[in-house]
This record gives C-alpha cells, structure tokens and sequence, in this order.
C-alpha cells in the first residue's frame, strides 16, 4: 500500500503542525452526489409503504396492520406541522456531554438576547458510528457533531441528507474545536513511558479501544502509525512491524473510549492508556491529580471532530435559521472559551481564562490530510481486511 | 372450508379478532424481521454469504460463541436442577430471598451485569484479587465469556424445571425407596426421566439465549480477535463499516447453527417422550 501525504489547508488550534511527509497530494475524497428533493422522496415512500400493506389485504391479519400503520403515518404526518416551538436535536458522541449541555444554556441566552424565541435544545450521545448510523436510519437530528469527519461524510453518502462539501460550510474543516491524543499513566510513570517507542516494551501493557468500533480509536492507531513512520523513514515494513507488537501489548479492545477509560482507571489493567486530551484530563478531574499522569509523546494526531447541518432533516425556516446559528455560535470566543474548559483546544482564545490554555502542551500534530483524508485512511486502515486486520492476521 | 375452520372452537366469542391481533403482532414482532434477515441473505446468494462467513476470524468468532454457550448451558443445566431441586424441596431461611433473585439475571441490564461481573473479577476486583495469585485470570479470558454467559442463562432452566419438581409426588420416591431401589437409583430412574423435558427445555432457552448475549459478553471479554472476540461483536464491527451484507451474513450463519442445535434438542426431547412418556 502506498501512502500519501498533502498539505492540509489548516493549522492546528494549539500547538503546531508540521508535515514532514509531503508529496503534494492533494485528498479529494467525497465525490459529488446532488441532494434529491426530500419531499418527494418522502411522499414516495408512504406511498409505496401503503400499497405494500394493502396488497396484503386479503387476510384479516393485513388488514389490521394496514389499518395501524394507516394510523401510523397520519399520525407522523400531522405530528411534524404540529410543532410551534423550534426544537433542534443535536447528535454527538459520548465526550461532548458536559460541553453541549454547558453550550446549550450559553447559546440560548445569546439567542434571546438577540431578540428571538428560545430554543428547546435536546441532545443524544453516544458512540460516534453508532450515533451515525442512528442518523442514517431515520433520527431526525437537525445538527451532527461527532467524532470524525468519516461518520459525517457517511451519512452524506448514504442519506443524501448532507450535502457532498458539507465540510467546507464552517471554518477550520467545521470543526469548532480539535483534540488530540496523548498517554494516560499511573501516578509517577512507574513505567518511565516518554513516548511511542516505549509501548512496544515487553513490560509495557497498553490500554486501547478498537478501532473497528471507536473513532477515538482510529485516531491512537494513526497517531502510533504517524510516529512510526518518521521514526522508521517511511519503511512500511518496519512500522507494520511495530503495529503488530503494539498490539500484542493490548491486553482488552473495548469498544468505546468510556470503556477503555474504565479498563484503565477502575479496574486497574495497563501501564497506559491511549486517550482523547479532553478524556485524559477529564479522568484527572474525576480521579484526582494525584492518582495519573499525562504524558504527551512528541508525535500525535491533530483530531479535528466536526459538526454539520443535517439539510434533509430541517422542516421549517426558522428551525434552519437556528440550527445555522446554533453551529455558527460554536466559533464565538465565549463558546471557545467554553471548548477549552471543557478541555478541547478551540482556535479563539479572547475570551477564555488563562489557566484554560496554558493547559495544552505544545505537540508536534499530525494531521488527518496527511493521510489523504478519511475517505482514504478509513478503508485502507479499518475497514475489512485493512491494515488493523492485517495485524491480527499475522499475530 | 374456510368457515369451518375459523370456526369458533370454545363457547366464549371473539376466535376471529384474537386471530387477527395475533397474526399482526406476531408477523411485525417476530415474522417481519427474520423474513427480511433471511430476503436479505437470498439477494447476497449464497456464495458470498459463504465467503463472507468463511474467514479464520469470523470462524473461530463463530466456535468461540456457540463453544462457550455450550459450555454455559450445560453448567446451568446441572447447577440450575440442583438449585430447582433445592428450592422445592427443601425450606430454609431466606428461600424467598433465594427463590426472587434468580430471575434478577432477567430483570437487570446486560451492559450493567458485564460491568459488574469484570469489576469484580479483574485481577483488582473482590474476586480477582484473591484468584490472581493462583494464577487464574477470569477477566478478559474465555472463562469470562463463560461467567457472564452462565449469569444470563440460569434462571432460564431453574424457571422451567422448578413447577415441574413441584408437580411431582414425593410418594413416587418414595414407593421406589419401599421398593428396595438404592437413592442414586431412583434419582437416575424415577426423578430424572419426569424432569427431562423441562430440563431440555430451559437447556435450549438458555443456549439461545447465550448465543446472541451481547452486552454482558463484551465487558468482560478482552475483545482480542481470534481469542476472545464474539460472533455477535463481529456483526457489530460489521455495521459499524456499514457493510450491511457481512453482518448479514454472519446473522444467517449464526441463526443457521442454533435452529440446527434447537433442532437436535426437540428431537431429543420427542425420543426422551417416546421413550418414556409423556409427563
């Protein structure tokens, strides 16, 4: 497998990002597809549905289903011009709990002030693909904002709810924030663990979700790769080869980062813990200082989670013009401020407080471009057969 | 013809409407579902559904399931008889409190015993801590996935042996023990051959049921592929690639092996009639 680098558009929010690895290529990886009329789409379906049930008519049995779900799409059909209030459904993965509920009492008040009608504001967490695919199926979530832009881009591809560029609407790649990834230790590195390198050590046990279920994940297992293949000059060989013992050092894959935290925090399995910053210092809060450490390694990944409009899902021109400002709000110093309370590093640091950004180490960042985006990292790494596979396949 | 078969067979009224919401419920409950599993498997074909099954990781995904299901049921099979046994016949301080808390394992969320379960038994948990120096290691290992499985499935065989052990006469042993026949005698002769129907039943309701279980599993399981990775953790890895057609194909595989296994078990159990009678 080759790999290729480009030259993302962006920096990182804090810290910097450098890109040893650049051959000019430049990722292109959502292909264009046109929003269908959603409508008509719509109306299509229940008519189908509707004669589907009524074909089956003969039987008493048909006729009592087809009279419930007669019952049924009237009901949904009135239930979406009942609405008065504005409501929006924000879809989110699980770390972002804490922050959105703190956004969402910050974005109301902003809003009234500006002279509108508050906003009921709901939001579902989750692990990132899950909450995807819960998009996909039918959750009719007017705002996305999960882990990786893989996920998003999939409900664009499978729902045509999202237009193709939705990640060009918003600054910084529409993500508000970024993260990245570092070490979680116990209390006084007993394990002396300064950075990649010493994962692979036979004493060392290394504490990771599956990338096959986690976005978080996917993100450690490119941060590894990334360093190791600076460290190894691009020689494939030797960084798969690094993968591998890696991974014979995993001992449990859980399959949500909560989970691994969990692993490593309550029940006490693994020298380190690969983890999201913002969980890390989320665990310091919740555990007390003195029972980790964070230890930043010298390479690591610029994750950048990012939010979208969900177009197929907006019923009324007002809900549109609050789910826009309620994404646009993200970037205002006050919500900024608020990321970086919650231990995300956001890009305007006007309104926040000291303490809140001294926090962030200076990291040499990796960013997701270098490896020609998700639509080509995500199969060529995690998908079927892909490289994370391939591991396992020669252990 | 059709008249006289709706007809009603009792005195009291209403065959053709309890008809009608049984159908409905149970197409859209039960029928839907597995017709679309099974639609969906056919359009795949079945070449590549066996590709897709086919692979050394989703194999021994696949024997890891049933290999510790099997091994879960059938230590529920012995230990639910004797807690069945013990609960009827026997009264005792806190038998209530005994008798209630089996069907805890059906009232409580599987996510939360799994939690439970590995926070007890990883090597700093209650349990753990005490197995740990000898050496046995029960989170993140097989004998996990066999824990959690025997916690979900046991109260299915204690609640279907236990009204049959109610049910029975004590006279019956006792006429046997009149009669000359040693205990273990009427225990293999007399007792047991009441009991196996029931005890048939509740050992393929809990092999069912340990088969799918998924959220207890996946705390306490490690996870790692090829060793301790569950069918029913692939077909979620699956969907989370959105490859529908996989995770199809290893639901198929999975439903297959256990209509096969259910299979054997009513046959058993209509050859255990046979032989000797119907209790």
């Amino acid at each position: 497998m080759t790999r290729k680098f480009s030259t993302g558009a962006h920096g990182p929010a804090q810290g910097r990002l450098i890109r040893r690895f650049d051959d000019g290529h430049i990722a292109d990886d959502v292909n264009a597809k046109t929003p269908a009329g959603q409508d008509a789409a719509r109306a299509d379906s229940r008519h189908s549905a509707l004669r589907a049930v009524l074909s089956a008519g003969h039987w008493r049995a048909g006729l009592f289903s087809a009279v419930s779900a007669i019952g049924l799409l009237a009901s949904s059909v009135s239930g979406a011009h009942a609405q008065s209030q504005v409501e929006l459904l924000n879809v989110s993965y699980d770390p972002t709990r804490e922050f959105y509920r703190e956004y969402n009492e910050l974005f109301n008040e902003w809003w009234t002030s500006e002279g509108h009608e508050p906003v009921t504001l709901r939001q579902s967490h989750g692990g990132s693909g899950g909450q995807a695919r819960s998009v996909i199926d039918g959750l009719e979530a007017q705002v996305v904002t999960l882990a990786l832009s893989a996920d998003i881009a999939a409900i664009a591809e499978n729902t045509d709810k999202i237009p193709a560029d939705w990640q060009s609407r918003l600054p910084h790649n529409s993500s508000p924030y970024t993260s990245t990834i570092v070490f979680l230790v116990r209390e006084g590195n007993p394990k002396e663990i300064a950075d990649w390198d010493d994962l692979v050590r036979e004493d060392v046990q290394v504490i990771t979700p599956n990338p096959k279920t986690s976005g978080g994940a996917r993100w450690n297992f490119l941060a590894a790769w990334a360093w190791a293949l600076a460290e190894y000059d691009g020689d494939e060989e030797q960084v798969r080869a690094y993968m591998t013992s890696l991974f014979q050092n995993v001992p449990v894959l859980d399959t949500g980062a909560r989970g691994s935290t969990n692993t490593f925090a309550q029940r006490g399995i693994g020298d380190v813990l690969l983890a999201w910053e913002n969980e890390a210092f989320l665990a310091l809060a919740e555990q007390g200082e003195d029972a980790f450490d964070i230890v930043v390694p010298s390479v690591s990944m610029l994750a950048e989670p990012p939010v979208a409009l969900v177009d197929g899902n907006i019923t009324s021109d007002a809900q549109r013009e609050v789910a826009q400002a309620y994404l646009e709000h993200l970037y205002s110093p006050e919500a900024q401020a608020l990321a970086l309370k919650n231990f995300y590093r956001a890009w305007d640091t006007s309104a926040a407080s000291e303490e809140d950004i001294a926090r962030f180490p200076d990291v040499e960042l990796v960013s997701i471009d270098d490896f020609g985006g998700w639509g080509e990292a995500q199969p060529a790494f995690f998908g079927d057969g892909g490289v994370f596979d391939q591991i396992f396949e020669e252990q | 013809m059709r008249a006289s078969l709706l007809r009603s067979p009792s005195p009291l009224p209403g065959f053709g409407l309890s008809f009608g919401i049984m159908m409905t419920v149970l197409s859209i409950v039960v029928l839907l579902p597995i017709v679309a599993l099974l639609g969906r498997g056919l359009a795949i074909g079945p070449a590549d559904l066996w590709s897709m099954v086919s692979s050394r990781r989703i194999l021994s995904a696949l024997a890891l399931s049933f290999r510790a299901a099997l091994i879960a049921s059938l230590f529920n099979l012995v230990f639910g008889l004797a807690l069945a046994w013990v609960l009827v016949r026997y009264r005792f301080w806190g038998r209530r409190l005994i008798d209630a808390a089996i069907d805890l394992p059906f009232a409580l969320p599987t996510a939360v015993a799994g939690i439970s379960l590995s926070a007890l038994y990883a090597p700093n948990g209650v349990f753990g801590k005490l197995l740990a120096p000898l050496g046995i290691q029960v989170a993140y290992t097989e004998l996990g996935i066999w824990l959690a499985l025997i916690f979900i499935g046991l109260p299915f065989v204690v609640r279907t042996v236990q009204p049959v052990i109610e049910e029975c006469d004590r006279e019956v042993e006792e006429v046997s023990a009149t009669l000359g026949a040693r205990r273990f005698y009427t225990l293999r002769r007399v007792v047991l051959p009441m009991l196996t129907p029931a005890l048939l039943t509740g050992f393929a309701l809990a092999l069912a049921r340990s088969v799918g279980e998924y959220g207890s599993v996946i705390f306490i399981a490690g996870n790692l592929p090829y060793q301790t990775e569950i069918a029913p953790l692939l077909i979620v890895i699956r969907l989370e690639e959105y490859n529908y057609d996989a995770a199809t194909a290893i639901g198929l595989a999975m439903l297959l092996i256990s209509f096969a296994m259910l299979l054997i078990i009513n046959i058993i159990q209509i050859w255990s009639r046979r032989r000797i009678g119907d209790v």
